[in-house]
């Protein structure tokens, strides 16, 4: 079957199967492979991807279920030179080790922030809450959430000061986030 | 890698189509709403349907809505959005406790109310909260709709009344004054299937219970529900005493399975323990005026 699905704003027409997983049409056909493929039972979250305005698990839903709708993944994030502040958090807070699960904390994470945009340790643990770090490195990962909401919060209130709440690695609020 | 076998698939563009659909392709087709039962269970071989029928595109099946005393819930509302529906959770807390416990945010997103029931896994806990609220289930078929009470739904694990050319396509429960309701669920991490989970709701007349529904899921409890519990507590007090007598009833018509998520026993000892914890919570709830 033929399907056209805009990814991150780029229609893509193409002939699938029916039962060709999102996951697999974008990391295999497009060669967008920063959606990641785990545990394919929906349960790691590394291949979370939005479907319109919805973080869902590309594992589990079908290619032909996306004809007609977007996807925004990983790539479509924000572009070198211009992180999505998450991006910026995740790198000066260390929200990574292996990065297998960044993609998909991120897609969730941005979600989050745009319908709650300063959430607490408690509100991002939950939200990420399906989606496994095997490094085990969570802490990393709320800090990175809340360096994110507290940079965008100072973009809010006056500009961003260009460098962000915090330089060093664990930002200004690692005594507050421990979750 | 798993991938689901070779199928064909279709996009259903009304309920009349496809109804349509599943008269044409015959019982081994299959609706595919949020998929998040079916793909899994495609990729495993344990369902492997000749067609998929895409109901996505009905939008007409996805809403939340009190009208006419009567709370009424489209199939294919995701469970996120019964989460986020203030009026579901303002009549049946119920139904924003459970929930909260079903699979995780993401997989809220995209599962469907109508999947996870029609999906009937013994451990489903939709089961156990609609059977506490004694809801109606409206089935459409080609010759019109019919209703079947929550507790009539189910015919067996993965098995319900819907035909191969039927849809479920709405979830009603009567609202009522004075009431209750809460779920409690014991499960061995966030997002896993529960070991045991009772669901209760409860309408008082002064200090009496004037009517009970209690729901059960994971142990082995006929059709999702307590009915002898349910008869014990009609007119009796609104007390602990009440209620452990309650959950005591529960469990003895209880058969659950020994399984990785644990022993028969211990199932038995939740459902016991779960119902009363339900129980206090939704009289709590009633005495609060907050459903």
């Amino acid at each position: 079957m033929q399907i056209t699905v805009s990814v991150n704003g780029d229609a893509y027409t193409q002939e699938v199967e029916p039962r060709l997983l999102l996951i697999h049409f974008l990391r295999d056909e497009l060669r967008l492979t920063g959606s990641h493929w785990g545990c394919d039972t929906s349960n790691c979250g590394a291949c979370v991807v939005w479907l319109d305005e919805t973080p869902v698990k590309s594992c589990t839903v079908l290619a032909a279920m996306a004809d007609g709708h977007r996807v925004r993944t990983v790539e479509g994030m924000g572009m070198p030179g211009r992180l999505d502040p998450l991006q910026e958090g995740f790198s000066r807070c260390h929200g990574l080790q292996c990065g297998f699960c960044t993609p998909g904390m991120m897609l969730t994470a941005r979600w989050l922030l745009d319908h709650n945009p300063d959430p607490t340790p408690g509100e991002i643990r939950e939200a990420l809450s399906g989606q496994v770090c095997r490094c085990t490195g969570y802490e990393n990962i709320v800090r990175s959430v809340r360096w994110a909401a507290q940079y965008e919060a100072a973009g809010r209130d006056g500009g961003p000061s260009g460098g962000g709440p915090g330089e060093t690695g664990h930002g200004p609020t690692a005594t507050g986030v421990t979750g | 890698m798993q991938v689901p076998a070779q199928v064909e698939y279709e996009r259903a563009t009304s309920v009349a189509h496809a109804l349509a659909l599943l008269t044409r392709y015959g019982p081994e087709a299959r609706i595919l709403a949020g998929g998040h039962s079916l793909i899994p269970m495609m990729k495993l071989r344990l369902a492997q349907p000749e067609t998929l029928i895409d109901i996505n595109g009905l939008s007409e099946l996805s809403y939340v809505t009190v009208a006419e005393g009567t709370l009424r819930i489209g199939a294919l509302t995701r469970h996120a959005q019964l989460l986020d529906s203030a009026v579901a959770g303002g009549h049946f807390a119920i139904l924003h406790d459970a929930e909260k416990v079903i699979a995780d945010p993401i997989v809220r997103n995209w599962g469907t109310i109508g999947g996870s029931l029609c999906q009937a896994d013994p451990s489903e806990d939709l089961s156990a909260a609609f059977a506490a609220l004694k809801a109606t289930m409206v089935i459409c078929h080609p010759g019109g709709t019919r209703t079947v009470p929550a507790r009539e739904f189910f015919t067996g694990p993965y098995e319900t009344v819907v035909a191969p050319a039927e849809l479920l396509t709405e979830i009603r429960i009567p609202v009522r004054a004075g009431g209750g309701s809460a779920y409690e669920k014991v499960g061995r991490r966030v997002g896993d299937w529960p070991v045991g989970a009772a669901g209760a709701a409860l309408w008082l007349a002064g200090d009496t219970v004037s009517d009970a529904g209690i729901g059960l899921t994971a142990v082995g409890a006929k059709h999702f529900a307590a009915a002898e519990a349910e008869e014990f507590l009609c007119g009796a007090p609104a007390s602990e005493e009440s209620f452990a007598r309650a959950g005591e009833i529960a469990a003895e018509h209880c058969t659950p399975s020994s399984d990785q998520r644990g022993p028969a026993e211990y199932k038995q000892h939740l459902a016991k323990e779960l119902t009363v914890r339900a129980l206090r919570r939704a009289l709590h709830r009633a005495r609060a005026g907050d459903a």
